[in-house]
């Protein structure tokens, strides 16, 4: 049954430890909603590794296989192997939940050799750009610009200078049969992808984008809200990447990075030329994609 | 005293620790400044509130007005901000 667009079945508990307005918990929430009892999620070291509490509770209504930081591809992969010989009849969906920082710098061999391996695996990265759980180091995923506390202000700067890594351009670059970017202020668009994910022969990458008020700095209500500027603005465009072909799925990119940017804290101490040099580099970022899109559905 | 016995093997630890407690028994309801109050007059029954809730603390009754769990609810107002006819509002708690 379905309510608002997205399935009434809940798999995880109130109670559970993550911050208010935690954009990490509604990625969790709208997939284990889509994917269902027959679920085993695999997580590494990150905010995911807090939010269920203290033992022995535990928020979700589902197996959960703490591994290290490393290895969430590779347990994943093993989970799975080791269902296939058991010889279950039903479908078990193994999934890989890990953070920015545990997907593009310490999990990366790990998640392209089990792409490579072509496991049935669904694995999530969601994104809240940087280590939040141990207090907001900077990851290859923070944007330019961005103040943390390994890139802290200073008179003469500081902040990071280099662009976010393309995790998505990364994994197509192995020929996966499914990758796409998904984000909780799209809800219908999760589902549908997350459903396309579960029904895929082989690996499937979810790429999520996941608000974080307490690293961000802005008012834990704006989550959503954020999330809609960051799509509109074109700084993380909703696509996917199926069978070598690329299909972006929301076109309107209406907003200048500007009014994204001034609503978090991280961000203020910028100056208008550097948010134009971002709002160049973006516009670079969006004209490639909608290249890619035409070129491989020629 | 009792000493502690002597672990040799792999065999003599304990299985993987499992945590099958639900985390019900935190009551995160106690972390909240602002609470949401509902305006049954304005509600149009939409159950966005209910589909952003990141503490899912709000559930829908049978005639499909919104009922939110206080002893849950973190008050990050994600519900009255994202509400299409305003129908929550956000009170410091307390007063």
């Amino acid at each position: 049954m379905k309510r608002a667009g997205i399935p009434t079945e809940e798999f995880i508990y109130s109670g559970h430890t993550a911050c208010p307005g935690c954009g990490a918990l509604l990625v969790a929430r709208y997939l284990l909603k889509v994917l269902g009892k027959n679920t085993i999620m695999n997580i590494p070291a990150c905010c995911f590794a807090a939010i269920p509490g203290t033992f022995p509770d535990t928020c979700l209504g589902i197996p959960l296989l703490y591994n290290a930081f490393e290895t969430t591809a590779a347990t994943a992969s093993g989970v799975e192997a080791a269902l296939k010989i058991k010889g279950k009849k039903e479908k078990i969906n193994v999934v890989g939940f890990a953070g920015d920082g545990g997907t593009a710098d310490i999990g990366i061999q790990a998640l392209s050799g089990a792409i490579e391996r072509g496991h049935e695996i669904i694995y999530v990265c969601y994104d809240n750009e940087a280590y939040m759980n141990t207090g907001m180091q900077t990851s290859s995923l923070t944007p330019k610009g961005a103040t943390t506390t390994t890139n802290p202000l200073g008179k003469k700067g500081g902040w990071r200078t280099r662009n976010k890594k393309n995790m998505m351009d990364i994994v197509a670059a192995h020929d996966i049969p499914y990758a796409a970017t998904v984000n909780p202020s799209y809800p219908m668009d999760f589902v549908k992808k997350i459903e396309k994910a579960k029904n895929t022969k082989g690996t499937s990458y979810i790429h999520a984008y996941s608000v974080c008020p307490t690293g961000w700095r802005y008012q834990p209500e704006l989550g959503l809200e954020l999330g809609r500027l960051a799509t509109e603005t074109g700084l993380f465009p909703l696509y996917e990447f199926e069978n070598g072909r690329y299909i972006i799925n929301y076109k309107k990119k209406t907003k200048e990075v500007l009014e994204y940017y001034k609503l978090q804290g991280r961000f203020r101490h910028l100056s208008e030329d550097f948010i134009k040099e971002v709002q160049e580099y973006i516009d670079k970022e969006w004209q490639k994609l909608l290249v890619k899109e035409e070129c491989s559905n020629r | 005293m009792k000493r502690l016995e002597k672990l040799v093997s792999i065999k003599d630890l304990p299985e993987a620790p499992v945590s099958n407690v639900p985390s019900l028994n935190q009551k995160t309801g106690t972390w909240r400044v602002f609470r949401p109050i509902v305006d049954k007059e304005k509600c149009i029954k939409c159950s966005i509130c209910w589909r952003c809730c990141p503490d899912i603390s709000i559930e829908i009754d049978n005639e499909g007005f919104p009922i939110i769990n206080y002893d849950y609810c973190k008050g990050c107002g994600i519900c009255a901000h994202e509400c299409p006819k305003t129908a929550i509002s956000m009170d410091r708690e307390g007063k």
